[in-house]
């Protein structure tokens, strides 16, 4: 029995360690006083996170090209985002001569800021959501609708032709995707009937034996969680849809004329970005900060979470080590014509398998259309590209 | 009418005024922004979630981006050397209080229509779902309509240009 209390203490030990600390104030300010500790938690650790998230990006890249990666600032490299957060800090702060300065200045900062809102509804644990909104997911999508603007601004501000061009290329395929992305997850709504995300954790942390309800292990689940992953890596700018930051193209895409700590915010904020965004998928599709085994629900919650948001940081990690980047008609071929009609077909065989009720009847069909579509679309669009040996002008 | 209504109303204000009288297109399209989220916060005070999210995801994400996407593909974003202010301002002015006074008069008719409510209304986002696809289906519907007839729309005049060149 103490063991067992043992464990849901750990799974609740920091709103245990908030509460104590807030139990320090008058009452009148413990409400507020909790709220900006939550706040505080989530500003410090996220940008934690980053700075370990580089250095293993990195090395991960090493390891799959065959170098070494950063290895000379502390133990095997691992001080090497230290080294990088003072160089940051300490290098001039360049804004161009021709420059919009004012929309230059506040570009980084709308970033930041739209992306770190991203993280209040967000359930991270049993418990642990900032603010457990009744339109939750609604505000997630708004708020990276926001980020978008911010982009176009440190394109547009710089007076720079490669960072107004990969400014034009970011927002172009934000919103192509964006439409994906929020597709794939109406199915999830349509299914746990709430838009509120501790509510859509809470339908899929039920157990049929030991097994869990995750929306993944579902035939529209699945569908849905690839096409989200697809859409999220082409949301976060991310290999092989990184396109704006093509640097053999555009030097460095919307931020080439950004330097010192400014840069810096927009390397926290795209990797923020993609926090969330696995976030928001763990959430949506693969049970959120529920255990993968009912074996397994004695482990704290938020490891949980933060081993399926990390897990999901590996895949980008590992697909920007081995795909090659698109082309721009391929990217936008891609999210029209086939992402799009088969985020559509989904809703559909959501709404399917919503009124065809229990059994495995359901299983079958669902499975089947999207299966057959799949395979459809694909034979299709394939055809329409011509796909062959490739010939070479000069080189044969 | 608490001190944060007063202080979104000045932000919405101020982003609309500096929408009108700033120089720069791309300027006066982040202004507008600024007025679009005002009205969000707006929306947000009221405890309409729903209407304010919504506001944000489409007005910040998708109406202010193609704004800015039109001013930058038609080459706007140059200032024209003989200024920006129309000169017949003034009939945009009568235009604009005239629907203002529309607009007021009939929030101010809707007042004494509905019966006085004391208690704040709990509409959570399924009702509103629910009203959309229920009672309100056929407006639904015939706003689909218009918009899909739009889009394609926008696709012919696309494709004309591209076919003329031949």
């Amino acid at each position: 029995m103490a063991a067992s209390s043992f464990f849901v203490d750990l799974d609740q030990i920091f709103i245990i360690l908030r509460d104590w600390i807030v139990g320090f104030l008058p009452v009148a300010l413990r409400p507020a006083a909790g709220v900006v500790l939550s706040v505080i938690a989530i500003v410090a650790v996220f940008p934690g996170l980053f700075a370990l998230t580089t250095v293993f990006e990195r090395k991960g890249l090493a390891r799959i090209q065959n170098r070494l990666g950063p290895n000379r600032v502390g133990p095997f490299g691992f001080f090497q985002p230290i080294a990088d957060g003072i160089k940051s800090l300490t290098k001039e702060d360049i804004v161009p001569f021709s420059a919009n300065a004012a929309v230059h200045f506040l570009a980084p900062l709308v970033l930041v800021v739209t992306v770190f809102m991203g993280f209040a509804v967000l359930p991270m644990g049993r418990n642990m959501v900032l603010v457990d909104m009744d339109a939750g997911l609604l505000f997630f999508f708004a708020m990276g609708a926001a980020t978008e603007l911010s982009v176009f601004m440190a394109g547009w501000s710089s007076r720079n032709k490669y960072s107004l061009l990969g400014a034009m290329r970011a927002v172009a395929q934000m919103i192509s995707y964006e439409v994906v992305l929020l597709l794939s997850s109406v199915a999830v709504v349509m299914i746990s009937g709430s838009l509120s995300l501790p509510k859509i954790v809470a339908a899929q942390n039920q157990y049929t034996g030991w097994f869990p309800h995750w929306y993944i292990f579902t035939p529209w689940g699945l569908a849905g969680f690839i096409m989200y992953a697809i859409a999220a890596t082409a949301e976060t700018n991310r290999s092989p849809f990184d396109l704006p930051e093509g640097e053999s193209e555009l030097v460095a895409g919307y931020h080439t004329e950004y330097s010192g700590f400014k840069f810096a915010l927009f390397f926290l904020g795209e990797y923020l970005a993609m926090f969330s965004i696995s976030g928001l998928g763990t959430t949506l599709f693969l049970g959120g900060w529920s255990a993968p085994l009912s074996l397994l629900t004695w482990v704290p919650s938020w490891i949980w979470f933060f081993g399926k948001m990390m897990m999901s940081i590996f895949v980008f990690i590992w697909m920007r080590g081995t795909l090659p980047r698109l082309r721009q008609d391929q990217l936008m071929n891609f999210a029209w014509k086939f992402a799009l009609p088969f985020t559509l077909l989904n809703l559909m065989v959501t709404a399917l398998w919503r009124f065809m009720g229990e059994g495995w009847a359901r299983w079958v069909v669902c499975t089947a259309i999207l299966a057959v579509a799949y395979v459809v679309m694909a034979r299709v669009g394939s055809r329409e590209e011509h796909f062959g040996r490739r010939s070479y002008r000069y080189a044969e | 009418m608490t001190p944060v209504f007063y202080l979104l109303a000045a932000l919405t204000l101020a982003g609309g005024l500096a929408a009108v009288l700033l120089k720069h297109l791309v300027h006066c399209a982040l202004a507008v922004t600024v007025a679009f989220a005002g009205l969000a916060l707006l929306f947000l005070q009221l405890d309409a979630q729903f209407a304010g999210f919504a506001q944000i995801l489409v007005y910040i994400g998708a109406v202010a981006i193609l704004i800015v996407f039109a001013i930058l593909l038609t080459r706007g974003s140059e200032l024209p050397k003989d200024g920006v202010f129309s000169r017949t301002w003034f009939v945009g002015l009568v235009i604009a209080a005239g629907v203002f006074a529309v607009l007021g008069w009939a929030v101010l008719e809707s007042v004494s229509a509905i019966p006085e409510q004391s208690a704040v209304p709990q509409v959570t986002v399924h009702d509103i779902g629910v009203a959309l696809v229920g009672r309100y289906v056929l407006p639904l519907e015939i706003v689909a309509l218009l918009l899909t007839a739009a889009t394609i729309g926008a696709v012919i005049v696309a494709m004309h240009e591209k076919v003329r060149p031949k």
